[in-house]
């Protein structure tokens, strides 16, 4: 019942946010209603248990690329309050695009025979029945899978973990982080030539 | 029938289902009413007692008394007054300002630092939310104030408040970066991300302190420090609001208690960020007197029924919030000693400085116990006390309820 209604209050202004990206024109405004869209969204993922990927969700996309949007939008604006504005054929375009993609997500849900019990039986992790859900991802990155099947074929169940690939794509955006940096570097000024030209 | 206490009972909620007297779903609700009450009460003291003592501080350090009538002898009401003048204040929102963004930006400061502290640890166990990953979730929720101060900056429509929330973001950025790093130091020493089990491994004497564990952690303690500082823009980082350059930066616009909302959670933010350090660094609700901890260990981690239980836990909770109230008073005094930055000499102190000393603090922090392991030891020193040398607990972690000791306690969520 409160995990009902905290769905839904989560439900509604995740969608509700959503709306209002696409409907306001002040770049800021839509900047808060995707705030409270993904906010929102880890408000869901914290319901079902996922504290990691909720704890990450804020962190990243809220906390970081959202600010860095707002960042943006102050450091460049001319005026005051900056507008997006829409042609019509601009707002059909994207319209079809939207109902197209909805339609596909509708039709693949109402597809799914939710009744049939198509879940397989898991393995519990120490620490779900006390609502500590990261504990299986922290030792899946070490090789543990603690949440294997049951009954599944042991051998095909390998020890290697994701610790290794995880390293390779952090160290990965590290050198892309890096190079945007190298890039985007104020260049040294030629002492003589070009410098009121660079000014 | 007489509520009692059950024995069993570690939750809130598990104690008020022990009653047999709620509807179904009615015990969650109210302790989550609870849980909120005591969280909310947590938000709006400290910073009733530190807007004093900022006040009380401030006045000695310039030769002045600071307040001295509410309240009787030393003011101590003050903050009561402060509170109900800025209540009286007209609502204002300025013409040029984007009012629905102007007014909700306030908010968005309050829940961020309010949120945070639901995964602060009081004492063992004194927790609303336990979780696993704790200290990360309360990094992600605390990054959310940036949002507030940003958009209070943009929505005000004047010039000194975009200046001020400009710097407020390029600031926060920037420093989240070495106050991670740091927090990761004493968590690779400890072994958990779960602020209570990092609390309890701290028992014993004031050696087994992580700050004292090697010196990397040492030097994290105080980088952390200066990077909170930081983060609770205070002097002398306090460029967002720099009053001889911007008038008031993104406060400008502001009056009444949508004025007064920001200095709410800024000083809760600053307890916020000592309770963190003290928990990571400065042995949690641990007194780190020799005998003394010895003796309040037993009824704490289990031995000694409820009652024992319960005052230990109160000892510890007066403990932490004694030594968190310490290092605010640190962040008090340096506020009114030294003299603001420039805000290139706050960018070059973060990505000149603390960030290199971080990487290189997290780089010996992470060799640290590969090199001791050469001598064939795991700490430096024996450790004295009821704490045990830091081994894999993997063991541990697949049964959770059957390990003895201070451990066993970690999954516990309890509230006070």
């Amino acid at each position: 019942m409160t995990e009902q209604t905290l769905f839904w209050i989560f439900a509604i202004l995740a969608g509700g946010g959503a709306i209002g990206v696409v409907i306001l024109q002040d770049i800021v405004r839509m900047a808060f209603s995707l705030i409270i869209s993904l906010g929102s969204t880890a408000g869901l993922f914290f319901l079902v248990g996922a504290d990691f990927v909720a704890a990450t969700q804020l962190l990243v996309y809220v906390g970081g690329t959202l600010v860095l949007l707002i960042f943006g939008v102050m450091l460049t604006a001319s005026g005051p309050f900056q507008r997006i504005k829409m042609s019509a054929g601009e707002t059909f375009l994207g319209a079809a695009v939207g109902l197209l993609f909805f339609s596909v997500i509708v039709f693949t849900v109402i597809d799914v025979n939710w009744a049939a019990g198509n879940n397989r039986q898991v393995a519990t992790t120490p620490g779900d029945e006390t609502g500590n859900t990261s504990r299986a991802i922290g030792l899946r990155l070490v090789g543990i899978a603690a949440d294997t099947n049951i009954g599944m074929d042991t051998k095909k169940n390998s020890r290697t973990g994701y610790l290794l690939p995880f390293e390779i794509v952090s160290v990965h955006l590290l050198v892309v982080l890096v190079g945007a940096a190298y890039l985007a570097r104020a260049k040294r000024q030629e002492p003589s030539q070009s410098s009121e030209e660079n000014a | 029938m007489i509520p009692t206490l059950a024995e069993t009972a570690t939750t809130i909620q598990s104690t008020l289902e022990g009653w047999n007297v709620l509807p179904e779903g009615g015990a969650m609700f109210l302790a989550a009413v609870i849980h909120v009450a005591l969280v909310a009460g947590f938000f709006g003291l400290p910073a009733g007692i530190f807007i004093w003592a900022e006040r009380k501080v401030s006045g000695r350090i310039q030769d002045r008394l600071g307040p001295t009538r509410v309240g009787g002898k030393f003011g101590w009401l003050q903050a009561l007054a402060d509170g109900g003048k800025l209540v009286q204040k007209e609502d204002l929102v300025p013409a040029d300002a984007d009012g629905p963004l102007f007014r909700v930006a306030p908010y968005v400061v309050v829940v961020s630092s309010l949120a945070a502290l639901m995964f602060l640890p009081f004492s063992d166990g004194w927790i609303a939310v336990s979780l696993d990953i704790g200290l990360y979730v309360m990094l992600a929720v605390m990054s959310l104030e940036v949002i507030g101060v940003i958009l209070a900056g943009y929505a005000s429509g004047s010039k000194w408040a975009l200046f001020g929330g400009m710097r407020e973001a390029a600031q926060m950025v920037s420093y989240e970066i070495p106050m991670s790093i740091c927090v990761v130091i004493p968590i690779v020493t400890a072994g958990s991300l779960n602020l209570n089990e990092i609390g309890a491994m701290q028992s014993g004497w004031f050696g087994n302190w992580i700050l004292l564990n090697d010196p990397f952690t040492f030097i994290a303690f105080f980088v952390y420090f200066v990077c909170a500082t930081a983060s609770c823009k205070r002097a002398p980082f306090d460029l967002a609001e720099a009053e001889s350059e911007l008038v008031a930066g993104f406060l400008t616009e502001y009056s009444g208690f949508r004025w007064s909302f920001f200095f709410l959670a800024e000083y809760a933010s600053m307890f916020t960020v000592c309770g963190i350090a003290v928990l990571l660094f400065l042995g949690g609700w641990h007194t780190g007197i020799p005998g003394l901890d010895g003796l309040l260990d037993g009824p704490r981690y289990g031995s000694g029924g409820f009652v024992f239980n319960w005052l230990a836990n109160l000892l510890g909770f007066g403990v932490f919030f004694g030594k968190a109230s310490l290092l605010v008073c640190v962040q008090i005094w340096i506020r009114w000693t030294l003299p603001r930055l420039r805000i290139d000499q706050v960018m070059m102190t973060c990505l000149k400085y603390l960030v290199p000393i971080s990487c290189v603090l997290f780089l010996g922090a992470v060799i640290w116990p590969l090199a001791l392991s050469v001598t064939g030891r795991t700490t430096w020193g024996d450790p004295a006390g009821n704490r045990a040398a830091p081994t894999l607990r993997l063991e541990s972690s697949t049964t959770p309820n059957s390990t003895p000791g201070p451990l066993a306690a970690s999954n516990r969520e309890t509230a006070p």
